[in-house]
């Protein structure tokens, strides 16, 4: 399967995310100054004096003014620290002033932001091939540690995920935030079904898909008539329902205990096992028996199931299918007047997309070999919607960029300990400030009689349900 | 059903029959009764708030009416459209546009009209596997929709702007694009909702072309208007509402000449009986 992705990858041109014509792209959304004259300094020391009050507004309660227990009799008494006070408004009112005459003094920038779109847009042809060829190549690249190949695995996983994602929420406008229930049907069918009844994990994936696609379908049905924040909440909920009774279920999914001791899959029936004995991927071989060996095949695993996940979504989207879903994110009420089953569409959209979930959540399974409902909570969800929102609605290199972004980041940051969150957040903000349609906010169109043009992030509907 | 055979022309292809639609306590539209002939134009009218766009919704399947019938004779025969799903509806072939367009518009123009073609491409992907391997008929159909595509950028003049976004065409094209990616469906019956809302009169002149065009192709037109220049000049046989009721049903002339439509919506003209261009006067 992976051979036939490959090409597909590699040959980007009408990738989601292909080059877009330069001349089309006046439509990004930047954060550029208004076209009438910069104003004079007064309107900086205005803006720089509002700053400064919000600034005190907030520094007065929280700096200036703190309670301490007395010295003598223990009662409290309030310690006032208006220096303190001053030196930060000064700092905000000063920030800000530098920051209103730079945005003034700087020389315009109108026409080199223009090249560097034109420049970035050149640039992202080669990313998606590049990445591809460094996903490929990765286990056999010198200085690759354990660790890295550990970091991934979890980063293609998370890819897949988002991609499988990116079919309910960039592609048909569904906005789920119970994803995760997918992931752990998927986890918790290959579990059961290969510690419960001996199944090889080749026989279970395509199951625990399935089962997955099928949840997605139970789930769709009460679903389908609500929209937006209505869909939001009962996503949520299922998701939350379907962790609830992995919990308390305990004598089929042994509760908060989990599951542990769940087969590792093998490579065309040849184990990994550590030993190296005979029938094993050492011995077949001939090679000195050690655990990367199983680690390579995770990841070049889980890279096939990306791959594919990512092939049937481009496929898809070039077929009436695809076209379906997003006319459904663009407008369902026309859709219903061109004669579209909306309900059919809607629920193709949450099975497909379910079903990629159940694959990785498969995955997960067999990678870790054992699992519990504490990996399914909310906040996968949130990350992996974060990475279909930062990536771009519907676009497969922006989402792939996005948890790289976002799972490598979060593990770059590791040595920042309690401040990591505060980068993260921090990054998120400016990433959302810098691109508020995702990294790569361009449609490609599916089919054209000419060149094909991308569409700027603008006109594209955000979905509402 | 009956035979499977097309209406000859001026056989009704739609029939409304004392049609009854209530919004809680407000009736809507209140026992309306009308007929379009096929082959013909036949226009809708009366102010706003005379449950035009009700009588729309309720042909196509958008609000199921409180009661009365609504009956299409269509390709394979009678079909009663308000015992139709909406989806269904558009199948059977009734296509609409509306009165705010709704395009969509982060897709192309050629984009747009595929999806209008929905159900035929996907009825050649078998069931989207075949399509996702790239086998069988899918090939021959894409080409084929396209050609129809093509069809209709040719007949809306919107064939050099086949690959730009639909939201980034001007008002007037938008408008086109809207009844080329209706007429896509392949439609026996096209109800267009206020088309010339918005249109310069040349614009609005080249829709009353189009509009004809479509008819000669031998595609019945229901149209809601308040341009009465467009109205007169190129409907059959127009029916007037007014607040829910039908008050009058006749050709162009016989409706010009009567009383009780001058009083309820084209107002007392002059002397000379033509009435008043009427462009958002209603």
């Amino acid at each position: 399967m992976s051979g036939a992705a490959i090409p597909h990858e590699g040959g980007v041109p009408h990738n989601d995310d292909g080059v877009p014509d330069p001349g089309e792209m006046g439509g990004i959304p930047r954060q550029a100054a208004p076209p009438a004259p910069r104003p004079p300094l007064s309107h900086a020391l205005r803006d720089a004096g509002i700053a400064a009050l919000v600034a005190a507004g907030l520094f007065v309660p929280l700096v200036g003014l703190r309670t301490d227990v007395a010295s003598s009799g223990g009662g409290l008494i309030i310690r006032t620290r208006w220096a303190d006070v001053a030196i930060l408004v000064a700092l905000v009112f000063g920030g800000r002033l530098l920051l209103n005459l730079w945005e003034t003094l700087r020389p315009e920038r109108r026409p080199r932001s223009a090249r560097n779109t034109a420049l970035l847009l050149r640039v992202g042809t080669w990313v998606a091939p590049a990445l591809l060829i460094f996903a490929l190549t990765f286990p056999a690249l010198p200085g690759t540690t354990r660790y890295g190949l550990d970091l991934g695995i979890l980063v293609l996983t998370y890819v897949m995920l988002g991609w499988g994602l990116n079919i309910v929420v960039g592609l048909a406008g569904l906005l789920d935030l119970g994803y995760v229930a997918f992931y752990a049907v998927g986890a918790y069918s290959y579990a059961l079904l290969s510690t419960g009844f001996g199944w090889s994990f080749w026989v279970c994936l395509p199951l625990a898909g399935i089962l997955a696609a099928f949840w997605g379908v139970l789930l769709g049905f009460p679903v389908l008539r609500l929209r937006g924040d209505y869909l939001a909440i009962v996503t949520l909920a299922f998701g939350e329902i379907i962790r609830i009774v992995l919990i308390n279920w305990v004598s089929l999914t042994g509760g908060p205990n989990g599951v542990s001791g769940i087969p590792r899959p093998s490579f065309f029936g040849l184990s990994f096992s550590a030993g190296g004995g005979p029938g094993s991927f050492s011995d077949f071989f001939g090679l000195e028996p050690s655990p990367t060996h199983r680690v390579v095949f995770l990841y070049y695993l889980i890279l096939a199931l990306a791959l594919l996940t990512n092939w049937v979504t481009l496929r898809l989207r070039r077929q009436p299918l695809g076209r379906a879903w997003e006319a459904l994110r663009e407008d369902e009420i026309a859709c219903r007047a061109l004669g579209i089953n909306v309900t059919n569409t809607k629920l193709t959209a949450f099975a497909i997309g379910a079903m990629f979930g159940g694959f990785a959540g498969a995955f997960f399974a067999t990678r870790q070999a054992f699992i519990s409902p504490e990996s399914f909570t909310f906040i996968e969800s949130a990350i992996i919607l974060a990475i279909v929102v930062l990536g771009g609605l519907g676009s497969q290199l922006g989402v792939a960029l996005a948890a790289l972004v976002m799972i490598g980041g979060f593990e770059a940051f590791r040595d920042l300990e309690e401040w990591r969150m505060l980068v993260f957040g921090g990054a998120m903000v400016v990433i959302m400030v810098w691109r508020p349609r995702g990294l790569v906010s361009t449609r490609t169109p599916s089919i054209s009689l000419g060149k094909r043009k991308a569409i700027s992030g603008d006109l594209v509907g955000e979905g509402h349900g | 059903m009956s035979t499977p055979i097309l209406p000859a022309r001026n056989a009704p292809i739609l029939q409304v029959q004392e049609l009854v639609m209530r919004f809680g306590g407000l009736t809507a539209v209140d026992h309306v009764s009308f007929e379009a002939a096929a082959g013909d134009i036949t226009a809708v009218i009366g102010p706003n708030g005379a449950g035009k766009t009700t009588v729309f919704n309720l042909i196509t399947g958008f609000y199921t009416p409180s009661a009365g019938e609504i009956l299409l004779h269509g390709r394979d025969g009678r079909r009663a459209l308000h015992t139709t799903p909406g989806h269904r509806i558009a199948q059977a072939g009734v296509a609409r546009t509306f009165q705010n367009i709704r395009l969509f518009p982060g897709m192309t123009v050629l984009e747009n009209l595929l999806v209008a073609q929905h159900n035929r491409l996907q009825a050649a992907t078998g069931f989207g596997i075949a399509a996702v391997l790239g086998l069988g008929r899918y090939r021959a159909a894409e080409r084929e929709a396209v050609e129809r595509a093509k069809h209709w950028l040719e007949a809306t003049r919107l064939m050099d702007r086949a690959d730009d976004a639909a939201g980034s065409l001007p008002y007037g094209a938008q408008r086109r694009l809207e009844i080329a990616r209706a007429m896509c469906t392949d439609p026996v019956l096209l109800c267009l909702d206020e088309p010339a809302a918005g249109l310069n009169p040349r614009e609005a002149e080249e829709l009353a072309q189009l509009i004809r065009l479509i008819r000669d192709s031998g595609c019945s037109i229901l149209l809601i208007e308040h341009d009465m220049g467009v109205v007169m000049r190129i409907s059959d046989h127009i029916v007037v509402l007014d607040h829910g009721k039908k008050i009058a049903d006749g050709t162009p002339a016989q409706i010009r000449a009567d009383e009780k439509v001058i009083a309820a919506y084209l107002g007392e003209g002059d002397e000379d009986e033509t009435p008043a261009p009427m462009e958002g006067a209603a």
